[in-house]
């Protein structure tokens, strides 16, 4: 089938890219960004999802399903910029889907949704609803986007819509929330806090993201892999050096003293667990992770070695 | 050997009939190494320093879900603590107590770290559920703050019970095993409970004995295990029919209590002061 890919030229969007093709599918691909060595098979469109040009692929490709991908999730870009994006494309991908008779588009989405916070439970559930976008502002752009592609499940009957919401991803890409936070030799935590982290290898997700595509998904689903390990033992087996630093001190070096600049809400992250149940997920499509804590660890470090 | 790990601990950890990862950590961060650490020091003070006995250790399902319900007894954590290492050191096999801890725990440093370690979640319905259905043993004390904050005068009494846990019970097939914890009043002689005090360092009230701060005196314990009770249902009865479920836990309990107390003033060891 002809499956449109936003943002495409992402390392998860090429992973996805490779999979679809190895699955005999047509890939078209929508992203700002180049992507040179796209592999034969590979129609590609250099345009913004939320610009003209990009509806014009919508209307001339036709495609049979759509994968958005285009979500700028780290927090790098002004938080402006990102509720943009974010939004506005994903409100523009549902529109032209809906337009062009499209059949079933799957939003990309992540657990982060839920948030961090003392009193949310282990292992949410697909109902739980997102608990502190009021301590953690920068996120509440992909929480609007998630809830506004899950209102096409009414408001486009028509569209199978699937929402996945993945765990963090590590592994050979080198790429997404957790490996940027492992890329340094001495990852800082917060001193007395070692929450439960969740993590699935990315040729699992870019693996799930087909599946469910194949299955013709209808609805939101947690995915994840293996069991969540706590911080330190990810930290420890992927050779850094954890350094603690106590809360108020931390809350100061931000963006200092080689410190990463994060927002404050992003503290929440490192002192309080984000897990997921992935179990209806598995159900429905009969999901099994192929890669254990050891491998996806194994080949973020080959591709991301401790800095000497 | 890990440090401060006594061999039989780690023996009793390794017997345990839960899933634990690569790592050593089971699905809600329970690690075997900090069990062992926080088992050898517990056994210590279980065995040397108070005088425990157990009865009725039989009545508590060795595997498969359950829930032990009791009574408060003493200030702080030291029924819960003790009813654990009841647990891990006498029951065969061995199982995990999981307790259901105080929010605020999970706000202080090393507070929620320690807790997740040794396989303790916040008490939050959705764990609750979670771990019944993984067929885990839970601990509840149905009297919540109100009875920890029990007086020494009010030590073998019980104070009003929440409904909470019997619709648990019933919504997820679980039988309860009804217990009595009995000396806990006397091991921290609670004479007032200071609520300023307590906020201040970040607790819900700071318990005052005769002697000031609550440090338990060595005394002797008891832990009464009665047979389970399985109530049938689906958790969605009215309120009128669940009370009348609590009750039998409560009057269960209160009768555990008052042979208890019997036994112990028979054998001369009531409170002295």
């Amino acid at each position: 089938m002809n499956v449109l890919l936003t943002g495409i030229a992402g390392s998860q969007g090429r992973l996805v890219a490779h999979k679809l093709l190895a699955a005999g599918h047509h890939v078209i691909g929508i992203d700002r960004r180049p992507w040179p060595e796209a592999p034969e098979g590979v129609t590609m469109h250099c345009a913004d999802v939320r610009k003209r040009s990009a509806e014009e692929v919508f209307r001339s490709v036709r495609p049979d399903a759509v994968i958005h991908m285009a979500t700028v999730t780290h927090l790098a870009q002004r938080s402006e910029d990102r509720y943009q994006i974010n939004l506005q494309g994903t409100r523009a991908v549902f529109d032209h889907s809906h337009a062009y008779g499209v059949k079933q588009v799957l939003f990309v989405g992540r657990h982060t949704f839920y948030g961090a916070s003392a009193a949310s439970p282990l292992y949410h559930s697909e109902n739980d609803p997102p608990q502190s976008v009021n301590v953690f502002p920068e996120l509440s752009d992909l929480v609007a986007s998630d809830l506004y592609a899950g209102s096409a499940l009414w408001r486009y009957e028509e569209l199978s819509t699937c929402i996945l919401r993945f765990c963090y991803t590590l592994g050979p890409t080198c790429n997404g929330t957790l490996a940027s936070f492992l890329k340094g030799k001495r990852p800082p935590s917060v001193l007395g806090f070692d929450p439960l982290f969740q993590f699935m290898h990315d040729e699992d997700m870019a693996d799930a993201i087909v599946l469910a595509l194949e299955k013709s998904l209808r609805g939101v689903f947690n995915v994840a892999g293996p069991s969540p390990v706590p911080l330190s033992v990810v930290i420890r087996e992927a050779n850094r050096k954890q350094v603690h630093v106590p809360e108020i001190l931390f809350r100061l070096a931000m963006g200092r003293l080689g410190f990463p600049h994060l927002p404050q809400g992003a503290i929440a992250h490192l002192k309080f667990p984000v897990t997921i149940n992935t179990e209806a997920f598995r159900k429905t499509t009969d999901f099994v992770h192929q890669h254990d804590h050891a491998k996806i660890i194994r080949d973020f470090l080959d591709a991301c070695p401790s800095p000497a | 050997m890990a440090w401060l790990v006594d061999d039989e601990i780690m023996d009793r950890i390794e017997k345990l009939e839960i899933d634990f990862n690569r790592y050593g950590v089971d699905a809600y961060g329970a690690s075997k190494k900090d069990m062992a650490r926080a088992g050898t020091i517990m056994a210590w003070i279980y065995r040397r320093y108070f005088d425990v006995s157990v009865h009725g250790i039989k009545h508590v399902p060795p595997r498969g879900r359950g829930m032990l319900v009791g009574n408060h007894s003493g200030g702080l954590a030291l029924d819960a603590l003790i009813v654990t290492s009841s647990m891990m050191l006498e029951a065969e096999p061995p199982r995990l107590v999981n307790a259901m801890a105080d929010r605020f725990i999970e706000r202080v440093p090393f507070g929620a770290m320690l807790l997740s370690r040794l396989g303790q979640l916040t008490g939050l319905p959705e764990h609750a559920v979670r771990l019944l259905n993984d067929d885990r043993l839970l601990m509840v004390f149905p009297e919540g703050h109100r009875g920890t904050a029990k007086l020494y005068g009010d030590r073998n009494s019980l104070v009003r019970f929440g409904t909470g846990f019997v619709r648990l019970a019933l919504q997820t097939k679980t039988p309860i095993v009804p217990f009595a914890f009995i000396g806990g009043g006397e091991a921290i002689p609670t004479i007032a409970n200071l609520e300023k005090t307590g906020k201040f360092l970040g607790l819900p009230y700071l318990p005052i004995t005769p002697y000031g701060p609550p440090l338990p005196r060595p005394v002797a314990l008891e832990i009464y295990y009665s047979e389970p009770i399985v109530f049938e249902g689906t958790g969605n009865e009215e309120d009128r029919v669940i009370q009348d479920c609590v009750d039998k836990v409560r009057d269960r309990i209160a009768e555990l209590i008052e042979r208890g107390v019997r036994i112990r003033t028979g054998r001369g060891k009531a409170s002295q002061s």
